[in-house]
Parts: C-alpha cells; sequence; structure tokens
C-alpha cells in the first residue's frame, strides 16, 4: 500500500477504484451484522463462497460481506446486484439456489421476496421495502454498500474526502464553526452541542489535547453504536481524525467494550489499514498535521460510559466516577483538555463537512438538526436499527417503519433513552421526536434506545425490571446510588408480589427524588426515571396491584392466575402439549383445566392457545 | 498567596482563598456542614453525599457536594434549604440502614430530626465511606486493600479476600473509620489486622513491642533515615539526646 501524500493522491485513488469497479457485475452483498450473523449467517456466506467456487465464478461473481442493514427481525438479509434484488429470512442452504437462479438468470425466487405483511405485496428491492423507504439513512444507509474490512470499499464511496477537504481547505477554527452552525448534539445521550465542546477543547489551556470516541454502549436492547463502529468503522475515525485536526489532537482512544468482538476487531483493522495509508499517523496526507488512535477495550461495566469514570477505566484505575466541578474540555483524561463523542456523533461529522453545515441543519428540528439512529425492539413487529430526521413522529417509527405491534395487540408504551430513561405513553405518539420534546415528557433520547410495550407489559415490572439492572450496574460509591436504588427495587419487589402499600408510591417519589439530587454521575441522577414516568403516566397499574392485588396486564406471577375460558376451548389439547408441568390438562375435543397448585404461570398455555380460551386475571 | 474571594454562606459574607473548598471555607467561618467521607489528609471523594449544599451563581442553582466544590467570587452558599436536606435525610436513612446504632450517625441522623431508619435494617456496619481504602493508598502508598464488587454488592476487602500481601500492619484503615469496623488487636507481640497475624519489633533500648516488622521494613525503605533509627521506639528515640 502507498501512503497517500496529498488530497491530490487521495482523489486519484478514489478515482481508479471507482473505474476498477464494474456497477454491473454482478454482486452478492451478504449481511454480516451481529445479529444477522447470530443467525448463522456466516455459514451462508461460506456456502456462497464455495458454490462460486465450485461454478468457477470468482472472476464474474462477487461477494460482499456488508456490516447490519438494520432490518434484523427478518435476517439473514441478501441483495443481489446490480438489479439490487432484497431476500429476506434466507435459509443458510439457500446459496446455490440463488446463484443459479437470480444471479444467472435473473429469475426471482418467490419465497425469499418481501411481502408487505398489510397488503400482501411482494416488494423485490430493498429500497422499496417500507421499513427502509420510511427512513433517511444517511449514515446507516452505507453500511450496506461497503465491506468494513475493505479501506477501499469506503475510499470507492467517497470515503476521506471530507478529511481531504478540511486538511487542504479549511482552518480548524473553520472546522470547528462549521460543526457548530450544522448544530450537531452529541449523541450519546446528553445532546450537548458538538461545535462549542470542541470549541472549548480548542480553547482550553494544556497539551496535549485527546479527542474520545466512547463506544461504550450498554443500554439492554440498544446496538446502534456496535452496528456502526462493526459495519461502517472508517466513517466513524475519519470523523475522530477531522476533529482532532479541529481540536488540535495528536492522541485520540476509542473505548469500546471487549463484549463487542466484531466492533474491536473491525475498527482494529479500521486504525491499521487508515495509518497503511497515511490517513493516520505523522504527517496526514502529506500535511503537518499527526494524529494517532489506540483503542482501549472496556470491560464491559455501564458506568464506563460516563466521562469520568470512562477516564478512570483509560487510565487503568477502576472505572468509577470522579466528582469534578470542571468540565472534561478543560481536565478530562489524565486531567488533560479532552473531547469525548460517542460513536455517532463523530460518525455524523465526516457527513457535515463534506456536504456542509447548510445542507446539514436542513434535516430535523429547530434545535435537533440531522438524523438519528434508533434501535427499535420489544413488542414490535420489525425489530431492527432504524435511522430518522430527528422531528419525526414516535407514531412514524412504530407504526410507520416498525410494521405496528405483533399479533394485532395494544400498543401500551414506549421507553426511550435506555435503561435511565422514561416511558412515554398513548398519548403522546405523536409527539416529534427530538431531544427538547423527550426531555419534555420526562424521557430522554439517551443513546436511542426504544423499547415497545403492549398492553401485555406490566409497566411496574418494566421499571423493577430496568431499576434492577441499574442496582447491578452502579459503581456503587456514593450513598444515594448505590443504597436509594437498591430501596427503590426492594419497594417494586414488594409491589409486584401484592405486598405493596399505598405509601409506597410517595415513599418511591420521594427516595427518586433524592437520588436524582444527591447522586454523583448521571447514572444516579437518572436511575429513578423509569419508576417517575410510570408513576406518573400508569398510577393506576401501580394502584392496581397494590389495593386490588392484581396485575392488569397479567405479568407479576403473584398476582394473577391462568385459567381456561370454556366457551372458547376446543379441546385441541394444545396447552396441554406445551405445559411444562403438566398443570394444563384435559381429553381431546373436551374442555381444559389448569391446576392451580401446580401451575407455574410460565404462559406456555397462553402463547399456544389458537382460540383466545387462556385467560390471565 | 492566593487571590481572595468574597462570598455568603446562608447569609454570611466571607473571605477565602481561591481555591478554596466550601466545606473548608464554612469550617474556618465556624459554619458547620456534616460530612462522613471528608477527611482533610485525603484528597477529596465527593462519595457519601452528606455536605451537600445549594450554590447559586449568576443565577443559576444547583446542588453540589461541599467538600470538592471551590468558592468563587460572588457565590451564594446554602448549607440548609429543603432540597439540601432531603438529600441529607435520605442518605442518613440509607446509611442507617447499613448501621443502626453507631453513636456518630445517630448524632448526625438526631440532627435531622432522624431517630431511626424508615428502611429494613440489614446491617453491615461499614458506611463505604472509603477511608480506610484511601488512607491506606494516598498516605500509606501500600493499596493493601481495595473496593469489591458493585452497587449495593461493593464492600472492602483484601485481594482476593486472602491475607492481605502488601499490608503493612500499620492500622491506619483502623485508625481512620469514622465507625470502628475494622477490627484490630494485639497480643504478646503480634498484631492481628485484616485476619492476619503480624509479628510486632521490640524496641532495641526498651524491649517492649513498639510497632509491626513489616511496618518498619516500610519506613526504612521510603524514609531517608539512618538504618537503625527504627530500631527504637518513639520514646526512646525522643529521649536519646
Amino acid at each position: 500500500m502507498k501512503k497517500l501524500k496529498s488530497a491530490k493522491d487521495l482523489a486519484s485513488l478514489q478515482d481508479a477504484l471507482r473505474k476498477g469497479r464494474d456497477p454491473k457485475k454482478p454482486c452478492i452483498v451478504i449481511c454480516a451484522g451481529t445479529g444477522c450473523l447470530a443467525y448463522g449467517t456466516q455459514k451462508l456466506i461460506d456456502n456462497f463462497r464455495s458454490e462460486i467456487a465450485k461454478q468457477k465464478l470468482e472472476g464474474t461473481v462477487d461477494v460482499r460481506t456488508s456490516g447490519c442493514h438494520g432490518f434484523c427481525e427478518r435476517g439473514p438479509l441478501v441483495v443481489i446486484h446490480p438489479k439490487g434484488i432484497f431476500y429476506q429470512r434466507v435459509k443458510l442452504d439457500d446459496a446455490a439456489e440463488i446463484i443459479a437462479k437470480t444471479v444467472l438468470k435473473d429469475e426471482v425466487i418467490d419465497r425469499l421476496v418481501y411481502r408487505d405483511p398489510v397488503t400482501k405485496e411482494k416488494i423485490l428491492h430493498e429500497h422499496d421495502v417500507p421499513f427502509y423507504k420510511k427512513q433517511t439513512r444517511l449514515i446507516f444507509g452505507m453500511n450496506g454498500q461497503i465491506d468494513p474490512t475493505s479501506i477501499d470499499d469506503y475510499l470507492a464511496i467517497g470515503g476521506y474526502s471530507a478529511l481531504a477537504k478540511a486538511l487542504a481547505g479549511m482552518k480548524p477554527e473553520g472546522v470547528v464553526e462549521e460543526i457548530i452552525k450544522a448544530n450537531l448534539r452529541g449523541r450519546g445521550g446528553g445532546g450537548f452541542p458538538t461545535g462549542w465542546k470542541w470549541d472549548s477543547t480548542r480553547k482550553a489551556k494544556g497539551e496535549p489535547k485527546y479527542v474520545i470516541c466512547n463506544a461504550d454502549e450498554g443500554d439492554p436492547g440498544a446496538y446502534m453504536d456496535r452496528s456502526l463502529l462493526e459495519g461502517n468503522p472508517h466513517a466513524v475515525l475519519e470523523g475522530m481524525i477531522i476533529g482532532a485536526y479541529a481540536i488540535g489532537s495528536s492522541k485520540g482512544y476509542i473505548y469500546v467494550r471487549n463484549e463487542y468482538p466484531l466492533a474491536v476487531s473491525n475498527i482494529t483493522r479500521a486504525i491499521d489499514t487508515a495509518r497503511e495509508y497515511g490517513l493516520l499517523g505523522d504527517g496526514i496526507l502529506g500535511t503537518g498535521f499527526s494524529f494517532d488512535v489506540a483503542i482501549n477495550r472496556g470491560g464491559g461495566a455501564f458506568v464506563c460510559g460516563e466521562s469520568s469514570a470512562l477516564f478512570a477505566s483509560i487510565e487503568g484505575r477502576a472505572g468509577e466516577p470522579r466528582q469534578k466541578y470542571v468540565h472534561a474540555t478543560d481536565r478530562g483524561l489524565y486531567d488533560k483538555p479532552t473531547c469525548l463523542n460517542n460513536v455517532e456523533t463523530w460518525a455524523n461529522v465526516p457527513l457535515i463537512v463534506d456536504k456542509g453545515a447548510d445542507w446539514y441543519a436542513k434535516i430535523g428540528t429547530e434545535n435537533s438538526k440531522g438524523t438519528k439512529i434508533f434501535s427499535l425492539v420489544g413488542k414490535i413487529n420489525n425489530t431492527g436499527l432504524v435511522e430518522v430526521p430527528m422531528g419525526i413522529t414516535l407514531r412514524e417509527i412504530v407504526f410507520g417503519i416498525g410494521g405496528g405491534i405483533p399479533k394485532g395487540r395494544k400498543f401500551k408504551a414506549i421507553q426511550t433513552g435506555g435503561p435511565s430513561g422514561g416511558c412515554i405513553p398513548e398519548q403522546f405518539l405523536d409527539m416529534p421526536v427530538d431531544f427538547d420534546e423527550l426531555a419534555k415528557v420526562g424521557s430522554m433520547m439517551g443513546s436511542g434506545g426504544m423499547i415497545v410495550m403492549d398492553d401485555r407489559s406490566c409497566m411496574v415490572d418494566v421499571a423493577k425490571y430496568f431499576l434492577k439492572f441499574l442496582e447491578e450496574e452502579s459503581c456503587g460509591k456514593c450513598t444515594p446510588c448505590r443504597e436509594g436504588v437498591k430501596q427503590m427495587r426492594i419497594i417494586l419487589d414488594r409491589i409486584t408480589e401484592g405486598k405493596g402499600e399505598e405509601s409506597d408510591i410517595e415513599a418511591l417519589e420521594w427516595i427518586g427524588a433524592g437520588v436524582v439530587d444527591g447522586s454523583l454521575c448521571a447514572l444516579g441522577g437518572s436511575a429513578p426515571n423509569p419508576v417517575l414516568t410510570t408513576i406518573r403516566y400508569f398510577r393506576d397499574e401501580y394502584l392496581a396491584h397494590i389495593r386490588d392485588k392484581k396485575c392488569p396486564a397479567g405479568v407479576c406471577k403473584a398476582l394473577v392466575a391462568y385459567s381456561v375460558v370454556k366457551d372458547n376451548c376446543t379441546g385441541c389439547t394444545a396447552c396441554a402439549r406445551v405445559c411444562p408441568t403438566k398443570a394444563a390438562t384435559g381429553e381431546k375435543k373436551k374442555v381444559h383445566t389448569i391446576d392451580q397448585e401446580t401451575c407455574i404461570k410460565c404462559g406456555a398455555c397462553y402463547d399456544a392457545c389458537k382460540f383466545d380460551a387462556i385467560q390471565v386475571k | 498567596m492566593a487571590d481572595m474571594v468574597t462570598f455568603t454562606i446562608d447569609g454570611r459574607s466571607v473571605e477565602a482563598p481561591a481555591g478554596t473548598t466550601i466545606l473548608e471555607a464554612a469550617k474556618s467561618a465556624n459554619i458547620l456542614i456534616p460530612n462522613l467521607c471528608h477527611n482533610e489528609e485525603l484528597a477529596p471523594y465527593g462519595a457519601c453525599r452528606m455536605c451537600m449544599v445549594e450554590t447559586t451563581h449568576k443565577k443559576r442553582t444547583k446542588l453540589v457536594v461541599s467538600c470538592i466544590a471551590e468558592v468563587s467570587e460572588g457565590l451564594e452558599v446554602k448549607t440548609n434549604t429543603e432540597r439540601v436536606r432531603n438529600v441529607r435525610t435520605l442518605v442518613m436513612h440509607l446509611l442507617l440502614a447499613r448501621n443502626p446504632n453507631h453513636p456518630i450517625l445517630r448524632k448526625m441522623a438526631a440532627e435531622l430530626g432522624i431517630e431511626k431508619s424508615r428502611f429494613a435494617v440489614d446491617f453491615k456496619g461499614c458506611i463505604m465511606c472509603g477511608q480506610c481504602v484511601r488512607v491506606c493508598r494516598e498516605v500509606v502508598g501500600v493499596s493493601a486493600i481495595g473496593f469489591e464488587s458493585r452497587g449495593p454488592a461493593r464492600k472492602i476487602a483484601t485481594p482476593f479476600n486472602e491475607s492481605p500481601a502488601a499490608c503493612i500492619a500499620c492500622g491506619s484503615c483502623h485508625y481512620v473509620c469514622p465507625v470502628g469496623v475494622i477490627p484490630m488487636e494485639e497480643h504478646d507481640g503480634v498484631r492481628t489486622i485484616w485476619k492476619t497475624d503480624f509479628p510486632m519489633a521490640k524496641c532495641s533500648k526498651c524491649g517492649t513491642y513498639f510497632a509491626p516488622v513489616k511496618q518498619l521494613e516500610y519506613f526504612r525503605k521510603i524514609a531517608n533515615l539512618p538504618a537503625d533509627h527504627f530500631d527504637t521506639c518513639i520514646d526512646c528515640r525522643s529521649t536519646k539526646k
């Protein structure tokens, strides 16, 4: 690999790479994101490769393993170019048939085509699938176009042009101004204006200055940062290099949890290859600007996503937050000026520099610009990663893109902002999603987790789940978070066991307020949110548990009983066959019964019954 | 001398050098702010949250821990607002659930009008102020003990819960503990701490056991003094001349 000595060198390399690629040449793109790999996609990739070798097609058909496409619900996903035929739920042994029919003969395999669940219409191309069509995939859309382990793929779609533009034609202050003008806000949770953070770090006294990428994403159900780092590591890296140039930093860190092995491996390779090309290291692109990046693998503590705990961890100490009343931009890592931004924030930077702040600022709402990637999970038909412009309504995300709630059940709430976010009820579904609107209803943007709940989700149980997560992830340093969150969880345990008292709600609110005010870091400062918002919007459900000793959603085991609705039961024996304790019994074609003594309330019978003959009360 | 700044604490005008913490400045002005994890010999830690106060600067009001937040010109500090009392009251109830009996805690609780914890007692004794761990690391310099686990399971422990290899039996952790839950005993020339027996050294002059052998070895290593300096006890040393 030859080191690139100038912006011109880069442009001619990009050009050569583009020209060397025939857009008409068949290319099988296989999603190798973590979701699809979990389906066993590696085997599918191997099958494609060996089939191509067997048929001696190596020169005529390309196979590309890409990062996550986002439609995880429907994996394994395969797209056949040049026509862009979209196959979903591909079986591991479908490779030979796809090559024989679709690649070689242009025939479409019906059973692999996506059908719109509502209109039943067949949809041939990826971009026509409603899940994708309603998104604005500025950042995440690149994942499907590149092999994340190939820097040439990234260069061929114009990668590192923004870096060249910044280095060749912009002063560092000019880059900062551009980011301020674009009004990019931090995607990690706080929503702090990125440009201002850069500006403060740039102006701060002290050397060296550090730029850090926070890839310690750890919210249950959230995996957008992981998928970006896995699927497009160079975009993140390019953003960091531009940021370092703007700030005047020569040293960067990527703090990524070791539980994300593919992300670690892809970003490591990205750093190595960028260095070989002279895009990282001494004298980048032949200029006087030098910058390098090291990877710091985290041990998987949620609290290490908090800035001061993250710094402590990089410094080699236990990942515990430290109270400081100075900003990290003045005294951060090793007490030096530090700019810490999240994965998605960094990935936005090349786009802004490349297309300009004016273009960027047209997307989104007045105070929240650009797009946001959300991880849409829970009781939703189209589980996956979605990228939408700021200001889109929750309804459009849940019903337009997400395809609504499975089995036609009723939407109850959506939890945004990770474990310390809040649960937003149905009445706010038409609310535009941006930093400020989410805060108004007591939740937050967070890093972008969205967990959908239906009428079978118990809000007290949900609050308990998140609180338990935070209790375990609290570092234990300060009293309110360590002890207060635990006491709140004990009260919730009691309520869900039917031992709650009316005064418990007031107690939860009182402890919650004290934990918010008294905790050392943002983990404790927001830990009571799931409880406080569910009390605010679902107080009735708390009261049902406390006063009536009932769980309306049928979740809290101590408060529910499963029984057979005689009129609906056809005696199909489905419940008896799945019951693990033989509590559901009955003769064929006769009404079944459930023995309350032996029933463990697992709900298997409820899920198995096709005639609505099992009730939970 | 550092620049002096003028600010108010509970309405009283106070002067202190810039860079002073609110807690120190208040103490110099004879205004007492309750605290449990603060120790003048140790770096500020900010964990117990008892010393929280409300500050207003340029119309921005916030809660800060006074052991870390520094005074500045024109700052208004209030040590006893409703929000402050709420946090302190919560912290007190939470700590009393770990240790309901210690006189220091009971006295502090009584000042807040608390007789006993509103939470069920789950006796731990230790209130996690971390002074033992910090003194061992910052003052003694051996880091023989540390924190184990996280969240409510966090506790003070020796590495792998074994005899602490780095411990010099100096007893600093025992002396610094505000609630006296780190036991230390001495019998017949043996000091027992962290479930480990450490032999004591005899004074070469008067023959009394005066310090653990390991502690003296450590002192000899770090102190720039004649090698025989630590052969005698402090009494004999001071009467030498």
